[in-house]
């Protein structure tokens, strides 16, 4: 064996841990050492076999429920709620307190009538997450019918993708991104330069109006449920340029 | 060792930490028992191995300051295995890691071709290599491990870990070819 390559950079290039430089140095050599393309194809192979042999042991069941019993006798038990009568109205106080406290600390875009499913600190993070360089769109395009599409099989649901450019709300693309936990999908409209992101999810609860709007932190959200999906609108736009893009969607 | 706090491990433990453990943890079972399985060769040793790397880490759950959770649990699997090993197999643990190797034999695709889609053949050769060759193999082809969390696993320094990963499947390769050579002798 005489290539350097061979026995060291042609494994971090086969597991995808070089840098981009690196990993064009290494794709350059490739064209000109016969050794490194012949050693590479034999470590693809003997990865694919690895991979698909059915070497991976997964834990029994017995094995489960023996750590289960293990960690419930790990555990100290719940302390019991043995109150005397007269401290109930203390302890109701408190409830109401942290219940009033949480409240207000954690404002849920929400109105009376009806809440959602993630909180408006989670949104805004969301959409200014979505502002970084190259964080935008994961497929970016402005044409629904190639937006759409990209959202199969990414998603347990087909999120409705529609273009306003002519309505003066361009869609410029698509993303997956994640809130409170769950996939959503983004639609990314611009409004004079202006980035509107759209986070689509699906609900069981009834359909809402367009929901009064929310500020925060400069951002401005509308929210609303419409046939089965739950909809969030955030930019830093005028609220006029929002309820009117929110009143597309909502058709 | 380095990269995670394992703490004391001495406190109590209440309702809310068990829910969480059973949140961050406790779905890496099926890669704890699969590295025990692998490091161990004994499906039932590695099942006691894997029970008593799992309530370990529950009773350090409290210097879990979150990160990567598999990375944690799988560190103290690969540790509590080890002690097994010494205990009960020490001599499985004299081979050298950083011996000097021979010139790969030239292996040509179609003979590891041949020789792979063989579970039965994969499994021996793997068995074959010493415990540190075939836990950054298992960590990686297996389970999928960056280096990151390869150097974090096995304590080696992640610089290391490229090479490592090379001498282990060179190793592997030489250990096929050799079986397959011997198979077409007889």
């Amino acid at each position: 064996m005489s290539c350097d390559y061979t026995r060291t950079v042609l494994h971090g290039y086969l597991d995808g841990e070089l840098d981009a430089t690196r990993a064009a140095e290494f794709e350059r050599h490739l064209e000109s050492c016969r050794e490194c393309a012949v050693a590479l194809g034999g470590e693809e192979s003997l990865r694919s076999s690895l991979q698909h042999s059915a070497l991976y042991e997964s834990a029994p069941i017995a094995l489960r429920k023996k750590i289960r019993a293990g960690l419930d006798a790990a555990t100290a038990p719940a302390p019991s709620l043995r109150i005397p009568a007269w401290q109930w109205i203390a302890v109701a106080a408190a409830m109401l307190i942290v219940a009033s406290v949480s409240w207000y600390a954690w404002p849920r875009i929400q109105n009376s009538a009806s809440s959602s499913p993630f909180t408006a600190a989670e949104v805004i993070d969301a959409h200014i997450r979505s502002l970084q360089p190259g964080h935008l769109t994961d497929v970016a395009s402005t044409d629904q019918h190639t937006v759409k599409p990209w959202f199969n099989g990414k998603l347990a649901f087909v999120p409705p993708v529609k273009d306003f450019a002519d309505e003066g709300f361009p869609l410029v693309g698509g993303r997956l991104d994640v809130l409170a936990g769950q996939n959503v999908a983004a639609l990314v409209y611009t409004r004079r330069k202006h980035i509107i992101n759209v986070f689509i999810l699906p609900t069981k609860e009834p359909d809402t109006n367009i929901h009064p709007p929310g500020l925060r932190q400069g951002y401005q959200w509308r929210h609303w449920r419409h046939q089965g999906m739950e909809y969030c609108a955030v930019s830093d736009v005028s609220d006029s340029d929002l309820y009117e893009l929110a009143q597309l969607l909502y058709q | 060792m380095s990269g995670f706090d394992q703490g004391k491990g001495s406190d109590v433990l209440d309702t809310q930490d068990r829910a969480r453990f059973e949140q961050l943890v406790l779905p890496h079972l099926d890669a704890a028992f699969n590295l025990a399985r692998w490091l161990l060769r004994s499906r039932a040793d590695s099942e006691d191995v894997a029970q008593e790397a799992m309530l370990r880490a529950y009773r350090f759950f409290r210097g879990f300051h979150g990160g990567d959770a598999r990375a944690w649990l799988l560190q103290i699997v690969r540790n509590t295995c080890y002690t097994w090993l010494e205990k009960n197999r020490p001599v499985e643990l004299m081979t050298e890691f950083d011996e000097e190797l021979h010139p790969q034999p030239s292996t040509s695709p179609e003979s590891l071709a041949i020789a792979g889609e063989n579970r039965e053949r994969l499994t021996r050769a793997l068995e074959t290599l010493p415990p540190r060759f075939r836990e950054v193999l298992v960590l990686r082809e297996l389970e999928g491990c960056s280096y990151k969390e390869i150097a974090t696993i096995t304590a080696i320094p992640i610089g290391t870990v490229m090479s490592a990963l090379a001498r282990a499947r060179q190793r592997l390769q030489r250990t096929l070819t050799h079986a397959s050579a011997q198979g077409a002798s007889r």
